[in-house]
């Protein structure tokens, strides 16, 4: 299969889907001439012109708050918010107008929109273009969440954000664009609440959303040089999450890690850790293990940032740490 | 004058008279379903908050009087009256206020959520300001629709200082969207008056962004419906958005639980209430005008209390949803 980056495969999905659907249309601040300040999206405006890729002011609220109004009329908007960090200026558009029409309006009126935003630090770019926000959006109910972590599965839940009727917050951590990967051509859906199982492992269970799979892989190649061997699941969707995948891992594997990149404090990985333990308590042979980015604001000075994150040393060290003993007994 | 064109003319008349009479109609309509609004609140049959719009039909009915069924509104908290202008029905307005399965969202949204989309009406909103982005973005898909809709965004002066408004003003102005901000100037954002919280001239920041904007007296509906109209037909043909500032009044308190008032003078409100009460100015020019006498408004007034009463009838013995609908409708 031919390669390419997960920045292509963003781009792919998008001019794939506006060329299906004269309704799609991308609206953001930069996303036109300059096709975002990570590039992705260029060169779209050439084939679709400034009508349906339309540079903004930048003005989180009010452009994601255009795109919840155009979504309930006929479009399906893909709202640019160019850092995480700024999806707080757009909360009340995403949280208390686009989640809850659907609801508020007893089903009649829908808001087929995506908000694609980007999460994960190490870029250097301090406390206000580094975080991952992405368990807020996953704590409303109304919206769906979905983070993709290879280029291939970036296109099939692109193009299915794109096709669901539902507000879709949709993240790509900005240091992944360059990843490469298979990417299948043409039509390619992945259907939310599918995780997938990136390495398969008999003795613990790292589940990892994200940029945090790749540091999982890593930490399973350390792990099989210890003699552990290691399951990597991407759950691919926060909500909805498919929960049977990550209980069926944890039935064989006995042991779980979840790592997420954001804050630790209640994150996304204490939700996960909680369903594990709620589902497939009795398989379990330890406590689930969390590991998230540091509480503290994301840090400028590289020394500092490098600490927050959770790498492969310190998944491979919490793994080896649940299986030690068990092992020995074994 | 030949006979043709007297029958013209008259026929022209009657089409003028029955406009109004219309007109008049729908602003005692939404005076009277308030009124039985706060009775089913004060006698404990309604449960959350009740908003009421009393004293600013004019505008509402004005300004949806200027619109067509397909074209777009956004409402407020406030939001009775502009469901009601723009064309639901008392029943299933009452059911939703009850918390009813026949209300317009099948009791999920009540007092603060109401939404019509059959007669346009993309919902009222419990955030102050928080329908401006919704309007302006339906402006944004009916041109790139290339529909000749319009969308009115309804909003209090309260929302003045909310910046999403400018956000978006911004936008429309840039884009020319056909959007009219229509601003509900009554004095008070909830309990504080408006000098205390708006600097300058409300008009000045239309004006700003290049947005023609427009003030009138927000009591007159025949005012309130020329000064709309010129905004919409500006905007369904082409020529961008518009502003128009309507200064009108709440002749209750912010919400029915708000009696005694101390952040506004008796006096105020009496002065209001007995010279600038929307429907009865617009029954005063009716007469005046010799387009209905007494015994007709009276006629119209049987007629909207009988209608007003079967919807609380049909709302007070409707079922309420099944506890099991509660999951529904969170995605579609």
């Amino acid at each position: 299969m031919r390669e390419m980056t997960f920045g292509q495969a963003i781009r792919e999905a998008l001019a794939e889907e506006m060329r299906r659907d004269s309704r799609v249309i991308i609206i953001g601040e930069d996303v036109a001439e300059a096709g975002t300040v990570f590039k992705v999206l260029a060169g779209l405006v050439d084939e679709f012109g400034p009508e349906r890729v339309i540079d903004t002011p930048i003005s989180e609220a009010g452009i994601t708050g255009v795109g919840v109004g155009a979504a309930m009329t006929g479009m399906r908007p893909v709202v640019d918010i160019m850092f995480g960090d700024f999806i707080t200026l757009a909360m009340d558009q995403i949280v208390n107008q686009a989640a809850k029409v659907h609801y508020m309006s007893g089903g009649k009126l829908r808001v087929p929109m995506v908000v694609r935003t980007t999460l994960g630090a190490t870029r250097r770019s301090a406390a206000q273009h580094s975080q991952s926000l992405h368990a807020w959006v996953s704590h409303i109910p109304g919206l769906k969440v979905a983070l993709p972590s290879t280029p291939a599965d970036a296109k099939g839940l692109l193009t299915t954000a794109i096709r669901d009727d539902n507000p879709v917050v949709f993240y790509e951590d900005k240091m992944m664009y360059q990843v490469k990967g298979p990417v299948p051509e043409g039509e390619y859906v992945i259907p939310f609440g599918v995780a997938d199982i990136k390495r398969a492992g008999t003795d613990v269970t790292i589940v990892a959303t994200s940029s945090m799979v790749y540091v999982a892989l890593e930490a399973a190649t350390l792990l099989e040089a210890a003699g552990i061997s290691a399951e990597v699941v991407d759950p691919r969707t926060l909500y909805p999450l498919d929960t049977a995948t990550l209980v069926r891992s944890v039935q064989k594997t006995g042991r779980a890690i979840v790592v997420d990149e954001g804050y630790m404090r209640y994150g996304i990985t204490a939700e996960i850790a909680a369903v594990i333990a709620d589902e497939a308590f009795d398989y379990l042979d330890a406590p689930v293990k969390r590991i998230g980015a540091a509480d503290v604001p994301v840090p400028f000075s590289p020394v500092l940032e490098d600490r927050t994150v959770p790498t492969a040393h310190s998944v491979a060290a919490a793994a080896t740490a649940l299986c030690g003993p068990a092992s020995a007994s074994r | 004058m030949d006979i043709g064109v007297r029958k013209r003319a008259t026929a022209a008349g009657r089409a003028q008279r029955d406009q109004w009479l219309d007109v008049y109609r729908r602003m005692l309509l939404i005076r009277i379903f308030e009124e039985h609004v706060n009775d089913l609140y004060t006698g404990g049959k309604m449960p959350g908050l009740a908003h009421l719009y009393i004293g600013e039909e004019a505008v509402a009915v004005g300004v949806c009087h200027a619109l067509r069924r397909d074209d777009y509104i956004t409402s407020t908290h406030r939001g009775h009256g502009h469901c009601l202008a723009k064309g639901a029905s008392v029943d299933r307005m009452f059911a939703e206020l009850l918390g009813k399965e026949p209300g317009y969202c099948r009791g999920k949204g009540g007092s603060m959520h109401i939404a019509d989309p059959d007669a346009g009406n993309l919902g009222a909103n419990g955030i102050v300001g928080g329908s401006a982005g919704i309007a302006t973005g339906a402006a944004l898909s009916a041109k790139l629709r290339a529909t000749d809709q319009v969308a009115v965004c309804f909003f209090g002066d309260g929302a003045l200082n909310q910046g999403l408004l400018y956000e978006v003003m911004n936008m429309a102005a840039l884009w020319k969207l056909p959007v009219i901000y229509v601003c509900e100037h009554n004095v008070y954002g909830e309990y504080t008056h408006s000098s205390e919280t708006t600097a300058g001239d409300p008009k000045a920041r239309p004006a700003a962004l290049g947005i023609p904007s427009g003030e009138v007296d927000g009591q007159d509906v025949r005012a309130v419906y020329a000064a709309a109209g010129d905004h919409v037909e500006r905007a369904r043909h082409g020529g961008g958005p518009g502003f128009l500032l309507c200064r009108t009044y709440r002749f209750r308190g912010h919400h029915v639980g708000d009696i005694n008032r101390p952040y506004r003078a008796r006096e105020e409100e009496e002065g209001w209430i007995r010279d600038r009460d929307p429907v009865r100015i617009l029954g005063g020019w009716l007469a005046q005008q010799r387009l209905a006498d007494a015994a007709g408004l009276e006629e119209i007034e049987r007629e909207v209390r009988a209608e007003v009463a079967a919807g609380v009838q049909f709302a007070l013995a409707a079922p309420y949803p099944d506890p099991s609908e509660v999951a529904e409708d969170v995605y579609a």
